[in-house]
């Protein structure tokens, strides 16, 4: 489904990923871990297209088609979704009409008419179950004045609306409680198929005992270290970081 | 001749027309020496050092239109807001339309300043309010009192509130080449009553148009005023609005101006505040583009203790376009216990365009609450990423958060069918087709 090979990547001549090679099939799940500042972010950035940086080497591709020079609206209407680390806030546009105009954005690109409004709260009603979402909270301006965890609920909560093939989850764990996070990985866990895939992009473990993953891959420098299978993610939680820093220079 | 000499002629021919042996046109006549001796604003005056009348006062505009021109209420139907019943007053270049009028004198008065400024049953009123609240030291409000003769007259008597909003309207036809309009409107609400107005200016064609207007508005004990402005002009129209509003003890008296369109707007909106308890909001939003030019000036003058202002003023501008946002509050030294909010933020979308804005405090009084604030930004790199993100196209994205900044004026706007016009009038200067029913 993604394949990315040989990607080099970064800010105004400063590059943060230097060489990163990574394969995603349907149905899986991959999670890619690393220290601050490794490039993480960059690189979930980067699949879903901003503009702000700037592939020098390489390419991206979404079965098959290079995804070169695609808009990050136009990388959403092919079915890949980003969950932000940071979920922006937009004063004055509540939860379900965003959902609205961006399910029917995507309509329309591919072709198809508005949803009919029935079939959209259906669609929002079932959703919002899923990831335990009261109805008032819909009504609400997006993002703004959410707690942590309800921000990163609602960026779950998008995903199963639009629901995507390729979701990138950016440190969705991160500012969320026990709770939040069960109910978070649960809501992923039910959209998970044999035709959609997932990368977990996450700075602890904690998250994946609850997604768990069939690859983990270990990002350094901008560049993917270590892979295995998810045995990985915990060899890296006891031994920590540096481990893999003493591995590299070796 | 320029603009100036040639008003001060047509001044003669004004009087041949009007009783001059009123009180009124005593007011007219001291009116006009002060506007012959100061004339035209110029750049050097600081109130208007980012707005420049030069170039208007070289056009030859005709000062008075030679016939009565009728419109078909179809052609002009969308600029009503339409989807609700109004009281309407009407002017087509400056001549009050009959037909396209629906005024009333059923328990309070929605009809004419000609009519209330001559006929005697409204003389006790007019002895007390006319040219009272408006300055007789600008030169461009003494201008629009040495013409006034024509415009909107609203008087609610006391616990009255009419069953329907207000709509003032002045459409300009372009049969004549050149055009210079100077409406006045006289608004008195007294005790507990209430009261919505509309005001548009509308020019249908692209021939010069300039209106001087000056509104007056009085807002006695507890009464309560919603006034709109909607200012989305054609290119070639240019607007100097000068509005004066007396609020006493307890009244609420809040004004929204939208300004989307016009060649040079220039709002003069001063509130003067003779009682306690008072509350006055003044909240806009402007969207420019091409070679637009709006400026807000506003004055708050807290005269007594105990009362609050609220400012919010939100600009978007684009390719030439140039704003300007000067805020002034005066709290008088005993006027303790003020609170006073002031809150201007802009973003530009283009580099050419332009925005000069300043506050300007002057706090007389020792326990006070005053905050103002200005920002000039560009709109948030990361937050359009985050809704092209979700497969919204960066037109649209950039179109719902600069809809989204200006938010935050619209959610006052009492009037939902307004509210939805203002809504779609947004849409289409933002260039988009977007159902924003948020």
């Amino acid at each position: 489904m993604l394949k990315i090979a040989n990607l080099h990547a970064g800010v105004e001549g400063n590059e943060i990923l230097n060489g990163i090679d990574l394969e995603v099939k349907a149905g899986e799940v991959h999670a890619i871990m690393g220290p601050n500042g490794s490039g993480k972010s960059t690189l979930a950035s980067v699949i879903a297209g901003k503009e702000e940086f700037e592939v020098t080497e390489g390419t991206i591709a979404l079965d098959g088609e290079d995804l070169e020079d695609t808009s990050p609206e136009e990388r959403a209407h092919k079915g890949i979704f980003l969950s932000f680390q940071y979920p922006v806030e937009i004063p004055g546009v509540s939860v379900t009409n965003f959902m609205k105009t961006a399910i029917n954005e995507s309509r329309k690109a591919r072709g198809l008419e508005d949803m009919p409004a029935n079939q959209m709260l259906k669609l929002i009603r079932e959703k919002s179950e899923l990831l335990e979402i009261d109805r008032k909270f819909l009504s609400r301006s997006l993002n703004e004045g959410f707690s942590g965890g309800e921000k990163k609920r609602n960026e779950i909560f998008q995903m199963a609306m639009l629901e995507p093939k390729l979701a990138i989850l950016d440190e969705t764990d991160s500012g969320l409680d026990i709770d939040a996070l069960r109910i978070v990985a649960n809501g992923v866990n039910k959209l998970k198929s044999k035709e959609n895939a997932v990368i977990v992009i996450t700075h602890y473990q904690r998250l994946l005992e609850y997604i768990v993953p069939d690859f983990v891959h270990v990002l350094h420098d901008g560049k993917i270290v270590k892979s295995g299978g998810k045995e990985l993610a915990l060899e890296l939680e006891e031994k920590g970081y540096d481990w893999i820093k003493q591995e590299v220079s070796v | 001749m320029d603009l100036k000499d040639k008003l001060i002629s047509s001044f003669m021919m004004f009087e041949n027309n009007v009783d001059i042996d009123s009180p009124v046109h005593d007011v007219r006549t001291e009116a006009m020496k002060n506007f012959e001796l100061k004339g035209f604003p110029s750049k050097k005056q600081e109130a208007w050092k980012y707005t420049s009348l030069n170039n208007l006062q070289k056009v030859d505009f005709s000062i008075f239109p030679k016939e009565v021109n009728a419109l078909d209420y179809k052609d002009v139907k969308k600029y009503f807001v339409n989807e609700i019943d109004t009281y309407k007053i009407v002017f087509v270049d400056g001549i009050y339309s009959s037909f396209l009028s629906e005024t009333t004198h059923d328990g309070v008065d929605i009809c004419l300043m000609s009519s209330a400024l001559t006929k005697p049953m409204y003389k006790p009123v007019i002895d007390v309010y006319f040219n009272k609240i408006a300055s007789k030291d600008d030169s461009l409000t003494t201008l629009n009192t040495a013409f006034s003769r024509e415009g909107a007259y609203i008087y609610i008597p006391k616990n009255k509130m009419p069953k329907k909003p207000v709509e003032i309207l002045h459409f300009a036809t372009g049969n004549e080449a050149t055009l210079m309009l100077q409406p006045r409107n006289l608004i008195i609400v007294e005790e507990n009553a209430e009261l919505q107005v509309i005001e548009r200016h509308q020019s249908l064609t692209s021939n010069e148009v300039l209106t001087n207007s000056v509104t007056e508005i009085f807002a006695a004990k507890n009464a309560i005023i919603d006034y709109y402005k909607v200012q989305n002009n054609v290119g070639t129209a240019s607007l100097i609005d000068n509005t004066y509003i007396d609020q006493k003890d307890k009244s609420v008296v809040k004004v929204h101006t939208f300004s989307f369109g016009g060649k040079l707007t220039r709002n003069n909106l001063n509130f003067y505040q003779n009682g306690e308890h008072i509350d006055s909001t003044m909240k806009g939003v402007t969207i420019l583009g091409e070679k637009q030019h709006v400026d807000h000036h506003t004055l708050v003058h807290h005269i007594q203790p105990n009362c609050e202002s609220h400012q919010d003023y939100k600009g978007i501008y684009g390719e030439n376009s140039t704003g300007v946002f000067n805020g002034k509050i005066i709290v008088d030294k005993i006027a303790q216990k003020t609170n006073a909010f002031q809150q201007n933020n802009n973003i530009l979308i283009s580099d050419k365009a332009t925005i000069n804005t300043k506050p300007q405090l002057e706090i007389f009084a020792d326990d006070v609450k005053c905050s103002h604030g200005c920002t000039i930004g560009q709109l948030d790199e990361e937050a359009l990423f985050y809704l092209q993100s979700r497969g919204i196209p960066k037109k649209e994205a950039r179109a719902l958060l600069m809809y989204a900044f200006a938010n935050n004026v619209l959610a006052s706007v009492r009037i939902p069918e307004l509210k939805t016009r203002i809504n779609k009038l947004i849409a289409k200067k933002l260039g988009v087709n977007l159902g924003f029913d948020l």
